[in-house]
């Protein structure tokens, strides 16, 4: 009589994938009190200031930094700075009053229209990514301004993925001297900002630099956050591009990401410097920021 | 039945997780100094105090190592002179385990010193008794230890007045083979002076002290020995560090465990009779020297390998 086969159970590791699941899953709990820790070391225990100042749109970075801060320092010890322009949608403006009701931090009000337009009076030609620029820039006058009034410093509110795909304007966005938000995808901000209470509706709402009507990030990008955060994230750890496509990304989907990525290293840098010494700043003479 | 012998086994440990004020060599041995009257005051039965790397200074100092390096000898006696300011009992003394960037021989390192500090009238004799410099030194991404600081070239054990011990920093125990060599060489506590930037939140821990929750009681496990970290805490230029000190007995299960971000004093008494009574029920280490002779022969036609590609 044949005896019947044995069969073991098989179990299979599952292979990495452009759907795979937990990649850009955060501990929100614990990066939120590290990030809270962070805040208060840099800003009181290394700076020794005990206000600060953050430019608040009413979008999800400015308001999770907003809520950050104002665990750190004390809402009151937190001035979040509105700065339309006359094109900047009332919903912005509406999403940084819930900020400020919410978190309990000072809010003020200053519009960078008259600034902007007395500037472009004199440039009539400008194109709107000019003039976007020119809109950041002026908010960085604003808000390095207001700083200096209070005796403090401006946090950042850039997230890794805008500062990876180049998407923010240089020497403004990305000029605060202090960014919890930096090394954090988008993706992540918007666990972050879910955990420690950001409104729902800033939340869930389409991501805008609201420099021009209408305008969204993922439009200008021509790729979500869903799947730009996870092609950068492997892009980042090493991962040849063959790789992704094995995953099952798309060609066009890491061509684009990768060509946004290769094409702003600069951005991520210091201005270049003409090296003439064996003691020239950053190459030779290196002495970190808080030396 | 004998009572067996008669040495005081026990030992009590003070670990001091703390934010150094960054560059500033006085500053932070104030620091210290303010340590020591806490101990007096709080925990005057502390044998060994263990502070974490660099603790002097900070870590991350780049070109910043050639103004705050000093020789081991200046940091003993600064800590001794300190100590005898701070502390006034006849009989006082206290084993220290510190962290700092020395200036050696014509060269900067990262090491870690042993000392013994007493008041001039106690029956214990002062003195710096051992120093480490650091032998595997991280140069890879938030790190660039080799281009401002040289590589130690031993992992020594030693003898201190509460048995044989070594000291190894950070990265020196993420290869096994170092604490393999001082359990080897009749350490019984290692010291781990350490600096580890917090990264990766996805577990339930930062990733590399759930990283160190498995090295930690691997090492202690495997060899039957007291395994003591110390690591800093505070940010650097948004580089946090991850603080978790902790004592490890030798079946590898953790004591004790500070904050992973705040100042604080960790405690732990300790038994040196543990070790021989770990090593009873898993004699791994004795394995190993059974079998060493064979050991050391693969690892020389590893070692042609290696040097041969």
């Amino acid at each position: 009589m044949q005896q019947e086969r044995q069969r073991l159970p098989i179990i299979c590791a599952k292979p990495l994938t452009a759907e795979t699941e937990d990649i850009l899953q955060i501990n929100a709990p614990l990066l939120a009190d590290w990030l809270v820790a962070f805040l208060q070391d840099e800003i009181v225990r290394r700076r020794g200031f005990h206000q600060a100042v953050v430019g608040i749109s009413g979008g999800v970075d400015s308001s999770l930094v907003a809520f950050l801060l104002a665990k750190a320092l004390g809402p009151k010890n937190v001035l979040g700075i509105r700065m339309p322009y006359k094109t900047s949608s009332q919903e912005s403006l509406d999403h940084a009053a819930l900020v400020a009701e919410v978190t309990g931090i000072c809010m003020e009000t200053i519009p960078i229209t008259d600034a902007v337009d007395g500037y472009l009076k004199y440039a009539p030609d400008a194109d709107p990514r000019r003039r976007g620029n020119v809109m950041a820039r002026m908010r960085m006058i604003v808000l390095f301004d207001q700083s200096q009034k209070l005796g403090t410093l401006p946090v950042g509110t850039g997230n890794k993925s805008e500062r990876l795909l180049g998407y923010f304007t240089w020497h403004a966005d990305d000029s605060p001297p202090i960014n919890p938000l930096g090394d954090l995808y988008k993706t992540q901000v918007w666990q972050l900002a879910r955990y420690v209470g950001v409104p729902e509706v800033i939340v869930n709402k389409p991501a805008s630099a609201d420099l021009i009507v209408g305008q969204t990030d993922e439009g200008d990008f021509g790729i979500s956050y869903q799947k730009a955060d996870r092609i950068l994230y492997f892009l980042l750890r090493g991962y040849p591009p063959a790789r992704l496509l094995e995953m099952g990304f798309t060609e066009e989907e890491v061509k684009l990401v990768k060509g946004r990525l290769d094409s702003t290293h600069w951005k991520r840098h210091l201005p270049t410097t003409a090296m003439i010494s064996s003691t020239s700043i950053n190459d030779y003479y290196l002495r970190p920021v808080d030396y | 039945m004998s009572e067996g012998h008669h040495a005081v086994t026990k030992i009590h440990l003070a670990i001091a997780q703390i934010k150094p004020t960054k560059g500033h060599y006085e500053t932070n041995l104030q620091r210290v100094a303010d340590l020591f009257s806490q101990l007096e005051e709080e925990l005057p039965h502390t044998d060994v105090l263990v502070l974490p790397e660099t603790v002097l200074s900070g870590y991350f100092l780049e070109g910043g190592v050639r103004e705050v390096a000093r020789p081991a000898e200046t940091v003993y006696a600064d800590l001794l002179r300190l100590y005898r300011e701070r502390v006034h009992r006849s009989e006082a003394c206290l084993d220290i385990v510190l962290g700092f960037y020395e200036l050696w021989d014509g060269r900067y390192y990262n090491s870690a010193l042993y000392a013994t500090l007493a008041a001039p009238s106690s029956a214990v004799e002062p003195g710096l008794k051992h120093v480490h410099r650091k032998f595997f030194l991280p140069t890879y991404g938030v790190f660039d230890e080799k281009r401002f600081v040289s590589r130690g070239r031993t992992f020594r054990a030693f003898d201190t007045r509460f048995g044989r011990a070594a000291i190894l920093i950070c990265e020196d125990i993420w290869h096994s083979v170092s604490s393999t060599i001082v359990a080897l060489k009749g350490a019984q506590i290692l010291y781990i002076p350490s600096a580890s930037p917090g990264r990766e939140f996805t577990g339930k821990n930062v990733g590399n002290i759930a990283h160190y929750n498995i090295l930690l009681p691997a090492i202690a496990s495997e060899h039957g020995i007291w395994v003591v970290y110390a690591g800093l805490v505070g940010f650097e230029g948004g580089k946090g560090f991850t603080g978790s000190s902790q004592v490890v007995d030798p079946w590898g299960q953790s004591l004790v465990i500070g904050s992973d971000r705040e100042e604080c004093i960790v405690t732990a008494t300790i038994d040196r009779e543990d070790v021989a009574i770990a090593r009873a029920t898993s004699p791994l280490l004795a394995d190993l020297e059974a079998n060493l002779g064979d050991v050391v022969a693969e690892l020389d036609v590893a070692a042609q390998r290696v040097h041969r590609e």
